[in-house]
C-alpha cells in the first residue's frame, strides 16, 4: 500500500482548457509504483479534467506526462491503455445495451490471446463474484453498485499497472462505497497501483497512501494521507469537521 | 388463391432485397449518426460494375456479387476518409450536405461515362428460369436475389452481434469516448461501418442487376424505400430493418395488384406516414 518509492506516473506543470474555461493551472503530481493515491476536492475542482487529460481524453496544453519514464503528452486515448493505464470515467460509462461479459471482453481488446482473456475473466469474477452470476445480463439492468463494479472489473481486464478510479462513490449509497473501496485495497494488494479521485474525501484518504487537494483548477496542497487527514484546513474544507 | 400466393411471393422476395439495402444505411446511420445521402448511388455504382463485368469478362452476377461487395465496401470506405470524416462532429447538416453531394457526383458521373439509357445484362446462367409451385411463378434471379440477402443479412447480424469486433462497434455507437478508453480505435472502426454498409447495397446491387435493368437514376427509387424501411425500423436494428423491409416488400406487392400498379409506392409513403405520425422511433424501434 505504501509503494515502492519509484514514481510510475508523473504529472509535470500541466494545464488544460475543458469546455472552455481553463480547468487546470500548471498541476504537477505523481503516483510511486504500488501505491493508493488519492486526489481530492469538491466538485467542479478539475479533478476529472486532470484525469482526463492523463487518459488521452484531453490534450494538455502545456506540461509533460511520463509513466514508467515514457513521455505519454498527447497520446490518443485509445493508444493509453496499451501502455498499462487504465481509466475507470466518471459515471462508469459501461456500454449499456452489452452484456457483462461483453462488457468485459471490451475492456481486454487489446489482448488477442483467448485464453489470456478468459484467465483475466477468472480473476475479475473471484473478485467480484456477483458479475458471474450477471454475466449475461444487460449492464443497464444492474443496479448502481453492480455497475460499479463492473465498470471496475472491466478496467481490471487490460491488467493495468496503473489504474485510475474516478468517482467511485458516485451515486452509490454508503455502505456500498466502503464495499467498492475495500476492492479497491485488495486490487492493489495483487500489485495494481492506483490513482483516485473522490469527493468522498475521508473515506478516499483512509485507503491511500499519499494524497493531493485540488481547488480551482490549482493543487494547492501534498502530502501523506495521514498528514491530510489530520490537517485542520482539510477537515474543515472537505470532512465537515 | 393462386393471385394471393403470387402477390404474397413477390412481396416477401421484394422485401428480403430491401433488407440488405436498407441494413447497410441502418448500420451507418446507428453507429455514425450519419445518414447516407449516396446510399441509392451505391446500390447504382454495383448494379453497373455487375452490368461491366458481365458484359465485358462474362462473369455471372451468381459470381459477381462478390466483386461487387468489395468494389462498394472499398468505394464507400474512401468516401468516407475523402468525405464524410470531415463532416463529423460538425453541425448535423454537414454530413447530409457532403453525402448529397457524392450522391449527385456519382450519379453524374455515371450519365457522363454511361449515357442515361437503360442497359439489361442477358445471358445470365439464371436469365428466363422459373419455378413453378402451387401455381406460382418464381423467377429464378429474384428468388436467388431474395434468398441470398437473407443469408447475408444473417451474416452481418451474426458478426456485429458475435463477433469482438461487432462487439467494437456496437461499444462505439454507445459510447465513442469509452470506447477509446478500451483501446479501440474509433476512427478505424467508423472506416469499416461505413465499408461494411457499401458491401451491403453493393452485394444487393449485384444481384438485382441480374433482372433490373441498370440506370443512372435507377438508386433513388431504392434509397427512398431503404430511408422509409430504416424508419420503420428502428436506427441501428438489423432484425428491425428486415421486418420493416418484409411489410414495405408486401405492402408494395399487394396495393400494386389489388389497388392499382400506379399506387404502389403511395401506399408505401402513405404507410411511412401514418407510422411516423402515431410511432416516431418506428414500428421496431426503441
Amino acid at each position: 500500500m505504501s509503494g515502492s518509492g519509484e514514481k510510475i506516473l508523473e504529472v509535470d506543470n500541466i494545464s488544460c482548457h475543458y469546455e472552455g474555461i481553463r480547468a487546470i493551472e500548471s498541476a504537477t503530481l505523481y503516483v510511486n509504483r504500488g501505491e493508493i493515491a488519492a486526489i481530492i476536492g469538491a466538485n467542479g475542482a478539475g479533478k476529472s479534467t486532470l484525469m482526463k487529460s492523463i487518459a488521452g481524453l484531453l490534450r494538455p496544453e502545456s506540461g509533460r506526462i511520463t509513466f514508467e519514464g515514457e513521455d505519454i503528452t498527447g497520446s490518443p486515448a485509445n493508444r493509453i491503455i496499451y501502455k498499462g493505464i487504465s481509466y475507470v470515467p466518471e459515471g462508469r460509462r459501461l456500454f449499456a445495451n452489452l452484456t457483462v461479459r461483453e462488457n468485459l471482453e471490451l475492456g481486454a481488446f487489446k489482448e488477442r490471446e483467448r485464453s489470456v482473456i478468459e484467465g483475466r475473466l477468472e480473476e475479475v469474477f473471484a473478485l467480484f463474484p456477483i458479475l458471474k452470476e450477471r454475466e449475461l445480463q444487460l449492464a443497464q439492468t444492474m443496479s448502481g453498485g453492480e455497475q460499479q463494479m463492473c465498470a471496475i472489473a472491466r478496467g481490471l481486464m487490460s491488467a493495468p499497472k496503473l489504474l485510475m478510479l474516478d468517482e467511485l462513490s458516485l451515486g452509490l449509497m454508503p455502505s456500498l462505497v466502503e464495499k467498492v473501496l475495500e476492492s479497491v485495497v485488495e486490487i492493489n494488494k495483487k500489485g495494481v497501483t492506483i490513482l483516485l479521485v473522490e469527493q468522498m474525501v475521508q473515506e478516499a484518504l483512509e485507503i491511500s497512501s499519499r494524497g493531493y487537494v485540488i481547488k480551482v483548477g490549482r493543487i494547492v496542497r501534498s502530502g501523506s494521507a495521514k498528514e491530510l487527514l489530520e490537517s485542520d484546513e482539510v477537515r474543515k474544507a472537505y470532512m465537515g469537521i | 388463391m393462386t393471385d394471393f400466393a403470387q402477390v404474397l411471393a413477390d412481396g416477401l422476395m421484394n422485401g428480403a432485397i430491401y433488407g440488405l439495402v436498407a441494413a447497410g444505411l441502418s448500420l451507418i446511420w446507428g453507429v455514425m449518426d450519419v445518414i447516407n445521402f449516396a446510399h441509392g448511388e451505391f446500390l447504382m455504382a454495383a448494379m453497373y460494375v455487375c452490368y461491366w463485368v458481365g458484359v465485358l469478362i462474362g462473369l455471372d452476377p451468381l459470381i459477381s456479387w462478390v466483386l461487387t461487395g468489395a468494389f462498394l465496401f472499398l468505394l464507400s470506405a474512401v468516401s468516407y476518409k475523402v468525405v464524410v470524416r470531415r463532416c463529423i462532429g460538425k453541425s448535423a447538416m454537414a454530413p447530409l450536405l457532403a453525402t448529397f453531394g457524392l450522391s449527385i457526383f456519382l450519379k453524374n458521373f455515371c450519365l457522363n461515362m454511361f449515357t442515361p439509357n437503360f442497359r439489361l445484362l442477358s445471358g445470365t446462367f439464371l436469365e428466363g428460369m422459373v419455378f413453378n409451385f402451387f401455381g406460382m411463378a418464381i423467377p429464378a434471379p429474384q428468388l436467388a436475389a431474395s434468398l441470398f440477402s437473407l443469408v447475408m443479412l444473417y451474416v452481418l447480424y451474426y458478426f456485429v452481434k458475435r463477433t469482438r469486433t461487432g462487439w467494437a462497434i456496437q461499444a462505439t455507437a454507445m459510447d465513442k469516448e469509452a470506447a477509446e478508453l478500451m483501446g479501440i480505435d474509433t476512427e478505424r472502426i467508423f472506416t469499416l461501418v461505413f465499408g461494411l454498409g457499401g458491401a451491403c447495397v453493393g452485394i444487393a446491387g449485384g444481384f438485382m442487376a441480374s433482372y433490373l435493368a441498370v440506370f443512372p437514376e435507377v438508386g433513388t427509387l431504392f434509397s427512398l424505400i431503404a430511408f422509409v424501411v430504416v424508419a420503420l425500423g428502428g436506427f441501428g436494428s438489423i432484425p428491425g430493418a428486415l421486418c420493416a423491409a418484409i411489410l414495405i416488400g408486401l405492402v408494395e406487392s399487394f396495393a400494386g395488384f389489388y389497388i392499382a400498379p400506379v399506387i404502389k409506392y403511395v401506399a408505401v409513403f402513405a404507410l411511412y406516414i401514418v407510422v411516423i405520425l402515431i410511432r416516431p422511433k418506428g414500428l421496431f424501434g426503441w
